[in-house]
């Protein structure tokens, strides 16, 4: 029987551990440069190397985000993204691929004015596995019932601020794995530093059997393979998402193969794990 | 509507008050906001800190401010006998030292030696540029590109008193595009900065901390009006884009038998899209750490707004407000450019007050019913900043006008 929700990401991490390996999780803003690109970037990611894929849902007001993802999310709310559409994709990515587990990553807003029942249900029908919203810490709990009830995952962060005795209200109602933010600040400024990651995961794993993957800051291969000794998931987005950008003009017209690009540093990112 | 006892209780042990407010943010800011939440409380109950906030009100920002019977405006209007909370007063110029004066104590109880702030109109950054200035604090602000350009008399200003301004351009480079762009630096800097939230919005405790040091505004007006005329007022005005000003007069009336109405910007009109008036035309949705009254559209993307006053040019509105529009304590109406600039000019040839084109809205809806009120009826409006700063926006408007 095929697995789904939090017991497709469980049966993910099981299979790395087994293969001693650490997970690739890719980060894309659907709908980024279109929505018809990004489909076929989904589609190809789970054999260029992504172990489980994240797929981000625009929000015109991305606070957590740099430049990068801030620029991509703009593209994508002009290309007509909304949160139907991306349902959409996840069922068509369903069709070919039962195995790698979709998380959908956003802001909170767009999901309470689709409706938060209704979204939850939605997304569980057409095979979405779990959700990161960033906005949304442990302290306020209107996701939660409906995803555990939905048998999905909500997917917690943890910080480097997250102090020692704040972890078990943090980890205590996760599910599927802990997103660990590697360094203080938006997504693809500052690279992490590993001594500091080692100590925070140490911590945190003190308080939770669930796999830790580790994101914010990675862009390369080594970088990647670096982290892979401490996590059992590395989180690449920036660095995709400006693959994307290297392909478009200064009008946003897309002048070259946004879907090869990305896909050739998936593949050299997992390269880098892998060795 | 059922009666509540109290309209002052909120918010809630997790910063609610009803299904507004909230602490909507990332993991990384979480525990920063407990830590203000657990200094402002005890800071709250501190005599020491409550005395020097105290000193400093009195003797560097000149409180209080007067209540002045605006007698001209009074009989051109023929109705309603009209005061001002003359906050415009101020050191600074504005009600907004109020809050950075007490914020920048909590700082520096705090231990933080870099403090950051988002502005619009400009107020609140040079607000925060002269108590950074007064305490030797290095001074960070993020202020839109759109806003740098029609408030510029400001921005030299917050230089001379020593801030670093940071432009934003992302969005339509205004106060709410500051605001993100500030909580970004806050996440990237947490360890050594402090965020001084210029209005009764951000996640909780800032909605409720703001408030509560605005609330001298009301706090004195109380007192001043029983002196002058020997009891409460019949109603309250005041303009509202995030509400500090507002709160700040409204809060300590809230129990009392009195009508109290918020002014919101309605821009080119409320019917063009091109407005600042989120409650009487948003809905409810979560930005900037609270669940509020938001300018958006129907998937949940934030709209611009638009407003002649760069301090009402803001898509959300504080939390509180939110609720007390729920409950249907407070009126919520809307305002225009037109009405607004209209007012401004009344005001200054009548009452020689040149007041900023932000309670220039409230003043425009005093100029709409002041006059179908009885004479015997006492009217309160917050003049919550001077205008000295809306030169060139109300020349342009002039000009646009002439070449139309």
């Amino acid at each position: 029987m095929i697995s789904k929700g939090t017991e497709r990401i469980r049966n993910c991490f099981i299979n790395l551990k087994r293969a001693e390996k650490t997970g690739l999780i890719t980060f894309i803003t659907a709908g980024d440069p279109t929505l018809e690109i990004s489909t076929n970037i989904f589609s190809q990611l789970p054999q260029a190397g992504a172990d489980i894929i994240e797929i981000g849902m625009p929000f015109s007001d991305p606070m957590a985000d740099g430049p990068a993802i801030q620029a991509s999310s703009l593209r994508a709310l002009k290309s007509g993204t909304t949160c139907s559409k991306i349902l959409k994709m996840v069922e068509k990515f369903r069709e070919q691929d039962e195995i790698t587990p979709v998380i959908l990553m956003g802001y909170f807003n767009p999901i309470y004015t689709y409706g938060v029942e209704k979204f939850v249900a939605d997304a569980s029908s057409v095979g979405v596995d779990g959700f990161i919203i960033v906005d949304l810490p442990p302290e306020e709990t209107e996701m939660r019932i409906p995803v555990e009830d939905a048998g999905l995952s909500l997917i917690y962060l943890t910080s480097p601020t997250t102090y020692n005795k704040r972890v078990p209200d943090v980890v205590r109602n996760a599910s599927g794995f802990i997103y660990h933010v590697s360094v203080l600040g938006i997504t693809g400024t500052t690279a992490p530093s590993n001594k500091n990651i080692e100590k925070d995961l140490n911590r945190i794993r003190s308080h939770t059997d669930l796999p830790i993957a580790v994101g914010f800051g990675i862009k390369t291969p080594e970088q990647a393979r670096e982290i892979s000794v401490y996590a059992d998931a590395v989180v690449v987005g920036s660095a995709f998402v400006n693959k994307i950008s290297e392909c478009l003009d200064i009008d946003g017209k897309v002048i070259d193969d946004c879907v090869i690009s990305v896909v050739d540093l998936v593949k050299d990112i997992k390269c880098g794990l892998n060795n | 509507m059922n009666k509540l006892n109290t309209y002052k209780e909120g918010p809630n042990e997790s910063g609610h008050f009803g299904i507004f407010g909230g602490r909507y943010v990332a993991e990384t800011l979480m525990p920063i906001i407990l830590e203000v939440d657990k200094a402002y409380t005890q800071a709250k109950l501190d005599e020491e800190f409550n005395i020097e906030l105290e000193k400093y009100l009195k003797h560097y920002v000149g409180r209080p401010s007067p209540l002045y019977f605006a007698e001209r405006l009074t009989k051109k209007l023929g109705g309603a006998k009209i005061y001002f909370k003359r906050e415009d007063l101020n050191h600074t110029g504005a009600h907004k030292v109020n809050n950075c004066m007490g914020q920048i104590l909590l700082a520096r109880h705090m231990g933080k030696k870099r403090i950051i702030a988002e502005t619009g109109a400009g107020m609140h950054g040079v607000a925060t540029a002269t108590v950074c200035a007064l305490f030797d604090l290095s001074c960070t602000i993020y202020m839109g590109a759109t806003d740098i350009k029609r408030q510029s008399a400001n921005v030299m200003r917050m230089r001379m008193l020593g801030a670093e301004i940071i432009p934003v351009t992302s969005g339509t480079g205004t106060l709410k595009d500051a605001m993100n762009d500030a909580l970004r630096d806050w996440v990237a800097n947490v360890q050594n900065t402090y965020y001084l939230i210029g209005t009764v919005a951000g996640p909780h405790p800032y909605p409720s901390m703001v408030r509560d040091f605005q609330a001298i505004i009301g706090k004195e007006t109380k007192r001043q009006i029983l002196e002058l005329e020997g009891r409460l007022p019949d109603s309250l005005v005041a303009c509202i884009g995030g509400g500090s000003n507002a709160m700040g007069l409204f809060y300590p009336f809230l129990d009392d038998p009195v009508k109290i109405t918020a002014v919101e910007a309605s821009g080119k009109g409320v019917g063009t899209g091109k407005h600042a008036a989120s409650i009487t035309a948003g809905s409810p949705g979560v930005l900037h750490g609270n669940r509020t009254f938001l300018l958006q559209d129907d998937e949940g993307q934030i709209i611009d707004a638009h407003s002649i006053s760069a301090g009402l040019d803001y898509p959300g509105i504080g939390p509180e407000h939110s609720w007390l529009h729920d409950v249907g304590r407070v009126e919520y109406v809307a305002v225009n450019d037109d009405e607004a600039v209209n007012a401004f000019h009344v005001c200054a040839r009548l009452e020689g007050i040149i007041p900023a084109l932000e309670p220039a809205h409230a003043v425009a809806h005093i100029i709409k019913v002041a006059g179908n009120l009885s004479e015997d009826h006492l009217m309160i409006l917050n003049m919550c900043g001077r205008g000295d700063k809306d030169m060139d926006t109300v020349s342009d408007y002039l000009a646009n006008i002439n070449n139309d």
